[in-house]
């Protein structure tokens, strides 16, 4: 069956069962409703003043009992130091553990190690909002037993709530807690800043572990992930890598391309009619889409602008601006950096959130449908808006998909940045290799050589016009880059289907298609 | 008639196709792709080579693009000439301009070039670099030699050297040069450009400098990243205000041109042509076209 | 026409294309040795062009190695013309 963007999605697939369609932004999204699945909470009685310890992470994963075909989730708040889930496959494996769905909130590049237990089918499925390095080779070759599916943040939250992803046990990584889980990502020496991802995990797994290298006398205070939804807490030597996790402070790139791309970001929301009073937005981590904010402080500042909220994703950028008084508060679902994290202690207006508050597209709050203006970034674009995250130049698996597709169904002015080309490879295609984001979510593409706005807001791109920016066609700007680059061989791809790309509202908006020339 | 604005000229290495085939995204008014000082002495083919080659495909957009040569007195300037004269890049600019028999020398060879290739009407046009002690001395006669002249620069950088002195972030030792330079300049009715600002992450310094240097008639300055672009041309662009008076006297201007009335006043001051020129320049800078203008008051 | 001398042109930073000519004999004929980081995109577009600036500056017999970084079509023609000038013995203005 057809997707409302002409693509082919098989109507049911063995190990993931029956899929829906991609209709639209909003077209699956039951308003004022509850909807009809909505699974309850595991919550288990136990009797007084017992103990939670275990002396190691491979006496609490037994005490869970985990069996043949279960779904193990960790969070990725260490990001690219985590050690946490491969410690606990490891155990797994050891025990004999077969056949498992690995779920965890994203995968980084601290997992190459698990690309062993892929291709030996011991992880046989897949939930991740991203996959990087080597795994996403492997998992682009087809060497996954079923379709990965590549969900978005508030999707992930959605999956847990409808029974999509049914957690067995979740091993969650904190820097400090206590001895009845207790625990939190805002202090202690591997302090990661937020956990907002883990609070899902947390609530609805069948087994929650807490795992921390810094055990606090009891009561952990302050702490994110209460001790009414823990079973076992355990001390281990390292939860990661500090330096990978979070390290210093984020800095504005020094790329002149990527300023000169956020400089004509920010003159975009400038003339959106959005750049005012009240004004809230959301940023990237680094490159053109952080750089913007460099440029919207000194124009606020300039301007007497004083903004609502920051949501995100939060660098040590943002708790400057927080701090100066640009904005009145903060929302922090993923801290950046070790300065991020010392404001989450501190500020009571850094606020930390759960994933369901900032994007799930099922609750009656989702922060991302308060946004004015987000900013993001792009591997590749299309002539109709889509955005793609995440494949690559070959169609290999190696971005996220995110909150990007949450943010921009929100916002009220969604931009992407991206130069109209890198590597000589043109960024702007007639159609991405793999849809993430909708074009009917995105409004403005920025590029250094002219900004492209969607077609269906005509009054934004008049604005913008008149403000002496160069607006050009989007399949116009698409020749001229063409002429300069070449254009590209079309990728080799198989016919089998890899991985699914869910959209927030559960339904799948695009498949990816294995690749044959990688080794 | 209104002039082109040179309110920035970013340095390019003439070595570099990255910074080149870029050098039309940063909103400067002027590109320089430079076969001088940034390209080793060993890699001068390879830098003209490239340079013509990105001159015949490369879109600089609406900027004004300039190839500094070689001067005439290396084993590198005749070869550098007979690459790119061709091309006619919008001006080339001769550095190290010390007398008028080198601006001789330098256009016999243009000029033959430009015959042999039979390029009847070039449109090219000459920026010389005031780079020594001597030049400074000549820049007068220098200035007024040649009509295909367009713009003189300062090369502070080289110009110290020459001097024996430190350059200071006060200016000081290039200060009578720059005058002078302007001057010469000003009588000629050329454009003249100021020396770059080494520090790129001193935005204050940089600011200061370029007002002091728009104050003594600078009409742009050259820049060596392209983050130096926004802060100069918020020193060159007209304010709100006098974006408003110069609306005001050209609007009076054509109204009372138009009523054959060739000499007005505005709140008791006299309006005469040079304000009416300068207000044209203003209005040039903030991209108003003049003809808009006549069109709202007819 | 043959090339003398080992030459290079051309850097490995990005956006450009380092090219080494080696002289081979006479009847030897062109080999041409592409890497590239955009290999899978635009091999062919690589092979066509250097081919052709080898054609117009009439080289017959030559061993070409490239090893590209991305760079445009105008950067490739340059640094082939340039190496195989720098080839001849016939490079103007440089040291």
């Amino acid at each position: 069956m057809k997707n409302a963007l002409g693509v082919e999605i098989p109507e049911y697939i063995e190990g993931l069962g029956e899929l829906q369609p991609y209709q639209g932004v909003w077209k699956s999204i039951i308003e004022d409703e509850v909807p009809s699945t909505n699974i309850s909470r595991t919550l288990k009685a136990k009797k007084a003043h017992t103990s939670k310890l275990c002396s190691s992470l491979e006496e609490a994963i037994k005490k869970c009992k985990p069996f043949d075909g279960m779904t193990v989730t960790c969070h990725h708040h260490l990001r690219g130091g985590d050690g946490v889930l491969m410690q606990t496959i490891e155990i797994l494996d050891k025990m004999g553990i077969k056949d498992i769905t690995l779920a965890s909130s994203s995968l980084t590049s601290a997992h190459d190690g698990l690309v062993p237990y892929v291709e030996n089918g011991m992880i046989t499925k897949i939930f991740s909002s991203g996959i990087r390095g080597r795994l996403g080779e492997i998992i682009s070759m087809g060497k996954l037993k079923h379709p990965a599916i590549i969900h978005s943040h508030g999707g992930r939250v959605r999956d847990f709530l409808t029974g999509r992803i049914k957690p067995d046990l979740s091993v969650l990584a904190a820097s400090a807690a206590d001895e009845e889980g207790n625990s939190t990502g805002s202090h202690g020496p591997s302090a990661f800043g937020s956990m907002g991802y883990a609070d899902i995990d947390a609530r609805y797994s069948k087994n929650v572990i807490i795992v921390t290298d810094n055990m606090v006398e009891y009561p952990c205070v302050p702490s994110t992930v209460r001790q009414h939804f823990v079973d076992y807490v355990v001390k281990v030597d390292s939860i990661g890598d500090a330096t990978k996790i979070a390290s210093g402070t984020t800095r504005i790139t020094s790329s002149p391309m990527d300023l000169r791309i956020a400089r004509i970001g920010a003159t975009v929301i400038e003339h959106s009619g959005l750049f005012k009073d009240g004004m809230s937005f959301q940023v990237g981590a680094g490159g053109a889409s952080l750089a913007v904010a460099k440029f919207l402080r000194e124009d606020m500042k300039r301007k007497s602008i004083q903004g609502s909220f920051m949501i995100g994703g939060v660098t040590s950028y943002g708790v400057d601006m927080l701090e100066e008084g640009l904005f009145k508060a903060i929302f922090d679902v993923q801290s950046f950096d070790a300065a991020v994290s010392t404001s989450v202690l501190n500020n009571p207006k850094h606020v930390e959130i759960t994933c369901d508050q900032y994007a799930n597209p099922n609750n009656c709050g989702a922060m991302t449908n308060k946004l004015d203006v987000v900013v993001l970034g792009a591997l590749e674009v299309d002539v109709d808006f889509n955005v793609n995250v995440i494949t690559g130049s070959s169609g290999e698996i190696r971005g996220a998909s995110g909150g990007h597709s949450d943010t921009a169904s929100g916002a009220n002015l969604s931009v992407i940045v991206c130069p109209s080309f890198r590597g000589r490879l043109p960024i702007i295609m007639d159609r991405v290799h793999t849809v993430v984001t909708p074009g009917e979510s995105v409004d403005v593409i920025v590029t250094e050589r002219g900004v492209c706005v969607n077609p269906a807001k005509p009054n934004l791109a008049a604005a913008l016009k008149k403000a002496g920016l160069k607006v050009v066609d989007i399949r116009d700007l698409k020749k001229e880059v063409d002429s300069m680059t070449g254009i590209p061989a079309k990728k080799e791809l198989g016919d089998k289907i890899v991985a699914l790309v869910e959209y927030r509202d559960g339904t799948i908006i695009d498949v990816i298609k294995n690749v044959t020339n990688l080794e | 008639m209104a002039k082109k604005k040179r309110r920035s000229m970013l340095y390019i290495p003439g070595n570099n196709p990255a910074m080149i085939q870029q050098a039309g995204v940063y909103g400067c008014d002027a590109v320089l792709l430079d076969l001088e000082d940034a390209v080793a002495l060993n890699q001068k083919d390879a830098a003209r080579i490239l340079v013509r080659s990105m001159l015949e495909t490369v879109n600089f957009y609406e900027t004004e693009v300039c190839v500094r040569v070689n001067n005439m007195q290396t084993p590198f300037g005749l070869a550098d000439l007979e690459e790119i004269v061709p091309m006619q890049p919008d001006n080339i600019r001769f550095p190290k301009t010390e007398s008028v028999q080198d601006v001789k020398d330098f256009m016999k060879e243009v000029r033959r070039i430009e015959k042999k290739h039979g390029i009847k009407d070039p449109k090219m046009t000459i920026h010389v670099m005031i780079e020594t002690a001597k030049g400074v001395a000549n820049v007068y006669d220098i200035a007024a030699c040649e009509p295909r002249i367009d713009a003189i620069t300062i090369g502070g950088q080289d110009l110290t050297a020459d001097m024996g002195i430190v350059k200071t972030p006060d200016g000081a030792g290039i200060d009578y040069a720059r005058k002078r330079i302007v001057m010469a300049g000003k009588a000629n009715n050329l454009d003249v450009l100021d020396t770059v600002f080494a520090d790129v992450n001193d935005e204050e310094g940089l600011k200061e400098e370029t007002e002091y240097i728009k104050k003594l008639g600078f009409a742009g300055k050259a820049l060596i990243n392209p983050r130096q672009v926004d802060p100069v041309h918020e020193v060159f662009n007209p304010t709100e205000n006098e974006i408003r008076k110069a609306y005001r006297v050209y609007s009076e201007f054509y109204k009372n041109t138009k009523a054959g009335i060739g000499v007005f006043a505005i709140d008791g001051k006299m309006i005469d042509a040079p304000v009416v020129q300068r207000a044209i320049t203003v209005l040039e800078y903030a991209n108003i076209d003049i003809k808009d203008i006549e069109k709202s008051l007819d | 026409m043959t090339p003398k001398f080992k030459a290079q042109a051309g850097t490995f930073e990005s956006s450009d294309i380092m090219v080494l000519i080696e002289p081979v004999a006479e009847g030897s004929g062109r080999q041409v040795d592409i890497s590239s980081t955009v290999m899978l995109q635009f091999e062919e577009d690589l092979k066509s062009c250097i081919n052709q600036v080898l054609d117009v500056m009439e080289i017959e017999n030559v061993h070409l190695i490239a090893k590209d970084k991305g760079a445009l079509t105008p950067t490739i023609k340059a640094r082939v013309e340039t190496a195989v000038k720098r080839s001849l013995g016939i490079q103007e203005g440089t040291l």
